[in-house]
């Protein structure tokens, strides 16, 4: 048994194309990183921003999101759209000092089932460097804590 | 009363030994342009020179989100962790203005009006007020118009006088205040007999007859007026949250699978959701309506039910609001109508 | 200011308006006003110092629905009576609108191209604090920036003023009011606070004027408008200036920039 830290990964993937090929992955034999857990979507335009959030507020070290290749996508343009959105939505996370690099982009097809292995294991080798994330799921527990943490949030800081 | 003197650098000290002694210090720290209470690590952060905080200190007794207790389901049971008042800390509230001491009456008067609101008066229990009597006002202020002033001692156990640059007349007034004297007495010397504390304070105008505001408002309630001073409120709760006796809340649940917080936090009459029905009906559908209810609250509910206006002049929810929505002008409207 | 005023009056007179959103002398600074008579304009002022932005008053139902407006618009207003047109919200012949040119003159504009006519010759007010601001708070590291926000947000109360004076936060029903699914917890925290401030900036995404209403309507003084800032130059390095293909994120092109997707 070892003391090492093993990140918590949240994947939040489309049904038709990183499911399917996350699908492949297994039945093809690959070994990866069981650090994962998958959650299925219709697509990966569904995947809204707050999904991210709750991931991490509830204790996760890192979020994988993927879906079909561009052009690829099983209603056509759901992929595209989401695409725009999570470019502004890392720009604001990284202006707020969110670490960005706890969330990986990609896109991994149903025939892809090594890119997913891969895409995981990378993940969790950048997620194990970086260390546990607790920044965020401290300040989303902050009423567990004992009033005097809780006073913290009106308290004077210093820099 | 006693009346004694104490010198701007004893006053740091006296501070500094009440933080070794455990005690917690809320009191106005100035940031960029403004100035609002927050706990203290250092007396140095201290400002003195506000003329108000942004918020009242009723945070202090009343924070904007307060866990009122824990539950646990096991099987078929619930384990429930009750409001442990003992963990609440003592905390002297330093350099509050007299409108905001006196705040802490009406604030006192609705947690204890039916039930007696545990977490309130636990909290309220261990406070200690220390304040500033004004010698700097600004346009918003009218506490002269509500029954205060400058230098009103009620709320108070403890009243400071600035009579000099660097030192303060400091009048004792509760029993509390004593005790906290008595504790540190040894920072204070004795006031000359001759000081005029009126002399100090700045003057604040009468602006409207408030017994007339309370007459004439209850025989408006279905005038227009409420539409015609409400027109460019926006709705938002920023004059409630900043107000000393504003004490509105709802009750929220924190649920996480099998264990949860009951949670209470603050809420306006001004939002459309305040008064929103499950069946979808709205008995304040519009904006004028909450204004009048606001009003009307402070200035006629309060006296009639709770014999205490629910205002204490601060004049915090003019300044806060984003569109000059100005009490005492308002008010004044109902001395002519 | 007896232009604005003879002008407002002869719209009302002649029914070309029935209600006027315009500014008068407030407590420190001019405020909104509504003169729905002609004897009442008297009291309308127009300057330089009338910055609160009145297109807030345009989707209020109880206000002006069913009524013929006419407004005082800034640049900022101007930009979303725009925006607000685009999402359907205003109707052009219900609508007359008085701003000022660069030398102080009442101008009376009566079409949705006019606006954006006059929107083209006027010059953007300066955002030197508001550039000046993201470009300190960029440079910091991830922790500081961590750090600057979190007691940045830890001030704010949930009272709303944001969302209130925005001109583009008009749905009936938002977010933070929705309980199942609970998205944003209703008590203010940090963590709440921002998820609630991530949620806005999102929903205003090249859909926000820039106007700084935001950041100017919180009591507390946390530049929120930093946010909604810093969100549309993102937009604009992404995706462009503005077209009239609707907004950025309901469209798209096939060759959005992706570098960060592996």
């Amino acid at each position: 048994m070892t003391n090492e830290f093993e990140p918590k990964v949240l994947a939040f993937v489309c049904n038709w194309c990183t499911y399917t090929g996350a699908d492949l992955t297994g039945t093809s034999r690959i070994k990866y990183a069981s650090n994962v857990k998958i959650l299925r979507f219709p697509c990966t335009g569904r995947i809204d921003f707050m999904l991210i959030l709750k991931a991490f507020a509830n204790g996760m070290d890192g979020v994988i999101v993927s879906g079909c290749h561009p052009n690829d996508c099983h209603y056509t343009s759901g992929n595209f759209h989401a695409r725009r959105r999570w470019m502004l939505f890392r720009s604001l996370l990284d202006f707020l000092g969110i670490d960005i690099r706890r969330i990986c982009f990609s896109w991994v097809s149903a025939a892809e089932g090594a890119k997913w292995a891969e895409l995981v294991n990378e993940t969790v080798a950048g997620l194990r460097e970086l260390g546990p994330y607790t920044e965020y799921h401290r300040v989303a527990n902050f009423l567990s804590d004992s009033p005097t943490e809780a006073r913290k949030e009106m308290e004077e800081q210093h820099e | 009363m006693k009346r004694k003197y104490i010198s701007r650098h004893s006053l740091m000290n006296c501070l500094k030994k009440v933080q070794t002694d455990g005690i917690s210090l809320y009191a106005p720290v100035t940031r960029g342009e403004q100035t609002d209470f927050r706990f203290i690590t250092s007396v140095d952060d201290l400002s003195f020179d506000s003329v108000q905080t942004v918020r009242s200190a009723k945070a202090v007794a009343f924070p904007c989100s307060e866990k009122l207790f824990s539950y646990t389901k096991e099987k078929n049971d619930v384990q429930l962790q009750d409001y442990n008042p003992d963990v609440l800390p003592e905390v002297l509230v330093f350099g509050l203005h007299p409108c905001d001491a006196v705040g802490f009456g009406p604030l006192g008067s609705i947690f204890n009006w039916d039930t007696q609101d545990k977490p309130y008066n636990e909290r309220r229990k261990r406070l200690t007020l220390i304040s500033l009597a004004c010698t700097r006002a600004d346009e918003y202020c009218f506490c002269t118009s509500v029954g205060g002033g400058p230098g009103n001692t009620e709320g108070s156990d403890i009243q400071l006088t600035p009579i000099q640059e660097d030192g303060y007349l400091a009048e004792i007034i509760t029993d509390k205040g004593n005790e906290w004297y008595e504790k540190y007495s040894s920072f204070f010397e004795e006031a000359a007999e001759d000081i005029r504390k009126e002399n100090y304070l700045v003057e604040i105008p009468v602006k409207f007859n408030i017994e007339e505001v309370e007459r004439k408002m209850t025989e408006l309630f279905e005038s227009d007026i409420w539409q015609l001073q409400s027109e460019r409120c926006i709705g938002c709760g920023a004059c409630a949250f900043v107000c000393p006796t504003c004490a509105c809340f709802d009750i929220q649940e924190d649920a996480h699978g099998n264990t949860g917080n009951r949670i209470r936090c603050w809420d306006s009459c001004g939002f459309a959701l305040f008064t929103l029905h499950t069946s979808g009906d709205n008995p304040r559908s519009t904006q004028s309506q909450r204004w009048r209810q606001r009003l009307m609250h402070k200035f006629s509910y309060m006296p009639e039910r709770l014999t205490v206006v629910g205002c204490t002049g601060c004049g915090r929810c003019s300044r806060a609001c984003p569109v000059d929505m100005n009490l005492s002008d308002n008010l004044k409207m109902f001395n002519y109508e | 200011m007896n232009d604005l005023i003879s002008q407002v009056q002869s719209l009302l007179e002649n029914k070309t308006i029935d209600i006027f959103i315009g500014y008068e002398k407030g407590t420190r600074k001019p405020r909104p006003a509504f003169v729905s008579k002609a004897e009442e304009a008297g009291k309308l002022i127009f300057n330089e110092n009338c910055s609160g932005n009145l297109a807030v008053y345009l989707t209020r139902k109880d206000l002006v629905e069913g009524k013929k407006v006419g407004i005082a618009a800034s640049y900022y207003t101007l930009k979303n009576i725009i925006l607000l047109f685009d999402e359907n919200q205003l109707k052009e012949d219900h609508l007359r609108i008085i701003t000022l040119s660069e030398k102080g003159e009442i101008q009376l504009l009566q079409s949705l191209e006019e606006i954006k006519q006059r929107l083209k010759e006027m010059s953007a007010p300066a955002k030197a604090d508001e550039e000046e601001w993201v470009r300190k708070i960029d440079a910091m590291t991830v922790s500081e920036r961590w750090a600057f926000w979190t007691e940045e947000l830890s001030r704010c109360f949930k009272c709303y003023a944001c969302r209130a004076a925005c001109p583009m936060c008009y749905c009936t029903k938002c977010i933070v009011e929705i309980n199942r699914p609970q998205w944003i917890q209703p008590w203010a925290s940090v963590f709440s606070n921002m998820d609630w401030q991530i949620n806005r900036v999102m929903h205003m995404a090249g859909r926000c004027s820039d106007c700084g209403a935001c950041g100017a309507a919180c009591p507390v003084g946390i530049p929120i408008h930093l946010l909604s800032h810093k969100m549309a130059e993102a937009v604009k390095e992404n995706f462009g200036e503005p077209d009239e293909k609707g907004n950025v994120l309901s469209t798209f092109k096939p060759d959005d920039k992706e570098n960060f997707i592996v």
